[in-house]
């Protein structure tokens, strides 16, 4: 009974892999490239990159793990490639590169995929590290995802209100504090310093920020700094310390002033 | 009867009433307790730091062989970061605190260059060696001013949730003697760091030059840039513009242009008095799916940079981040990288749009420089790199050192294993001035927001 169920099974499997395989051939017919026409560029990230990745680690010049996101390695890996196949050595993963590519090596498309979605150790093609859909992510340089979702916070905490301008803004000054020397070091240091942010003493940096926070947060970490390097800003209807008058100011977002 | 029973209900009431709420003050006060231990922990660590960075640097002055001035002078440096995280914890910020961190950062970076330079080739100078008997001085004076203070908190039993308390309610007349008692170490430092200014070994803490504050390019009227601010954003229907004065605090004066259209999407942009020059902007609204190429938003971005006549720039960096793209471009003389002229340029991968850029590194240094010939060649430089890293790419560049400089570097990329290496070598004497281990793509450990 069981041998038989099974080979229904399999019976059945083959048979949706045949419609799945003639399917494909009607829907491509010259080659069986899967890549979509993009030039693909380093930094990109997606399903163009994962098959990028697992072709060039099927002919050993990508090493790294699958992870869909166009990184150092990868860049490398397509430099050599071009190298040795006599093809432009930009970086850059045009048609020529791609049909080169796909003529030298193999790509399952649903193994690699199962693979990565299933999370587990994978052998063949590379290590997956996470059950969801985008597998890794960029980040800016000397900053973790962490990082980021603790300033989505204390930008969420401090600013919701505010417009966008005004959360980059918010962003911008614990960057400032980061690089100035009358302040902590690192990221946390800054944002629970003691009476450093109003956000934090009363409790709603522990609010869930949003996305536009979390956007605002990568604004900020990648230049965008809207005021003028301030290291303060205070609420004047709200402000309770005289000092803070004293700075210079810089400029107004919102409803808060910034100031050197 | 029911008179009896009312009274048993409510004086059992009463007696409920009164036991919560003093479980309630119980409460409150160990969480008060614990906050109260903890500043004055980092309060008693911060003066005892001082004490030992004195007794330190006082040790340092007397030493001669170089071989124990190194690492005492490392062990300063130590103890001054340890005594910056202190002050950290401390609720200070809003009190006129910076002075005391800034003379513990000033003194650290002296510590830390001093103790990492060769001394036996290059030995203090004489000047360096005044400097360090200066320092010797303030740290002796913060130290009793601090002593003071520790010593009144631990006679009368002063708190610092009283300080906190102080501050929050802003009673300026109150006597408050932890307050006055950080405000006079406070005037000590401030006195220092004027006496201070540039006695470090290369201290400069800006560029030497600012081209955006010393511009003498014909100011521009509010209208203007009005218009500048239309010409740079292209965003159709608009139907809300703001112009705003910048306040007298900034360096060099700009105007803030907000534009708001029929959609609701919103514009920021900044641009210079002087000149007209964008600064930056940033166009806010809800990005859809991708649907083009992260390449074809690079030549958007390319085409938006040759549009507004920055020229002379090359991509350098491309990443994306959900479904915008950010790339970084940065000068280029005579095939000679400039690193510090760099653009940044957002573009919206649904439309193409650029909605985003960060031009003031590039405003602000950008100007033809006199290139100098590189002293060594390529391959004298290269032997200067670790033989384990397999070179791939090397060219010359223009970076900022650790001395804020400018300096011609000859760059290398090469790998080590997985990872990826930007070594750069001072084509003058083969100095390492940096190595950097460059970013990979962190994996997600779950779905962020």
């Amino acid at each position: 009974m069981r041998i038989r169920s099974n080979m229904k099974q399999t019976a059945v499997m083959i048979s949706f892999a045949i419609s799945l395989f003639t399917g494909s051939l009607f829907i491509m017919p010259e080659t069986s490239r899967a890549f979509s026409g993009q030039v693909i560029q380093k930094g990109a990230s997606g399903d163009d990159v994962i098959e990028l990745q697992a072709r060039l680690q099927y002919i050993g010049y990508y090493k790294g793990k699958i992870d869909g996101v166009y990184g150092w390695g990868t860049y490398w890996a397509v430099r050599n490639f071009q190298e040795a196949f006599g093809l432009p050595i930009d970086g850059l993963v045009g048609a020529s590169t791609k049909n080169k590519l796909v003529k030298a090596s193999k790509y399952d498309e649903a193994y690699v995929k199962s693979q990565i979605n299933k999370g587990g150790s994978f052998t063949y093609y590379g290590k997956g590290t996470s059950k969801n859909k985008p597998i890794a992510q960029s980040t800016p340089p000397g900053f973790s995802q962490n990082d980021i979702q603790l300033m989505a916070n204390a930008v969420h905490g401090e600013a919701r209100g505010e417009p966008y301008e005004g959360q980059v803004a918010v962003a911008a000054v614990i960057l400032n504090r980061l690089e100035s020397q009358s302040f902590p070091n690192t990221v946390s240091g800054v944002i629970f310093e003691p009476r450093a942010f109003t956000a934090v003493a009363d409790g709603q940096i522990w609010l869930t920020p949003n996305e536009t926070s979390k956007r605002a947060v990568l604004d900020a970490i990648n230049g965008w700094d809207p005021t003028g390097n301030a290291l303060y800003y205070f609420n004047p209807d709200t402000a309770t310390s005289a000092w803070i008058w004293t700075r210079p100011q810089i400029k107004k977002i919102g409803k808060h002033i910034f100031c050197e | 009867m029911l008179r009896g029973l009312m009274i048993a209900v409510l004086s059992l009431a009463a007696v409920g009433a009164g036991v919560w709420g003093y479980q309630e003050h119980k409460e409150k006060n160990a969480i008060l307790i614990n906050a109260e231990n903890s500043y004055q922990r980092a309060f008693h660590d911060l003066t005892f730091g001082i004490d030992r960075i004195h007794d330190q640097i006082g040790a340092t002055l007397a030493m001669n062989s170089r071989k124990s001035l190194s690492p005492a002078l490392a062990d300063v440096w130590r103890l001054t970061s340890e005594a910056q995280s202190d002050v950290g914890q401390l609720p200070l910020t809003l009190l006129p605190f910076n002075k005391t961190e800034e003379f513990l950062g000033n003194m650290g970076e002296f510590s830390y260059k001093a103790a990492v330079r060769d001394l036996e080739k290059e030995p203090l100078t004489d000047k360096e060696y005044n400097h360090l008997k200066n320092l010797y001085n303030q740290s002796a004076d913060i130290q009793g001013e601090l002593r003071k203070v520790q010593h009144m908190t631990l006679k009368n039993n002063l708190r610092w949730m009283d300080v906190e308390m102080a501050l929050a309610s802003e009673k300026e007349g109150d006597d408050n003697t932890i307050i006055d008692g950080f405000k006079t170490v406070e005037k000590k430092a401030e006195g220092y760091s004027e006496t201070n200014a540039s006695t470090l070994p290369g201290d400069t803490n800006e560029l030497d030059v600012n081209h955006l504050k010393d511009s003498k390019a014909a100011p521009i009227t509010k209208r203007e840039a009005k218009e500048r601010a239309k010409s740079y954003i292209q965003m159709k229907q608009v139907n809300d513009v703001k112009v705003t004065k910048s306040g007298k605090g900034s360096d060099f004066s700009f105007y803030s242009v907000y534009m708001r259209n029929n959609k609701g999407e919103e514009a920021n942009i900044d641009i210079t008095r002087k000149g007209g020059y964008p600064l930056w902007y940033i166009v806010n609204r809800e990005v859809g799916e991708q649907k083009i190429s992260l390449n074809e938003a690079n030549n958007k971005a390319a085409a938006f940079l040759e549009r507004h006549k920055m020229k002379d720039l090359v991509l350098y960096d491309s990443t994306q981040y959900d479904n915008v793209g950010v790339f970084t471009f940065v000068g280029q003389q005579d095939k000679v990288r400039i690193y510090p002229d760099a653009v940044k340029v957002k573009v919206a991968l649904d439309n193409g749009q650029v909605v985003g850029v960060a031009a003031n590194e590039y405003l602000e240094n950008h100007h033809e420089r006199k290139l100098e010939k590189p002293v060594l060649t390529e391959k004298e430089a290269e032997k200067f790199i670790n033989p384990r890293v397999r070179i791939q790419e090397k060219r010359l560049a223009v970076v900022t050192n650790e001395l804020n400089q400018e300096v011609l570097c000859y760059e290398f990329l090469g790998t080590l294993g997985e990872e990826t290496y930007r070594i750069l070598i001072n084509a003058k004497d083969g100095t390492e001035e940096q190595v950097e281990r460059m970013n990979q793509a962190e994996p997600v450990y779950d779905n962020l927001l």
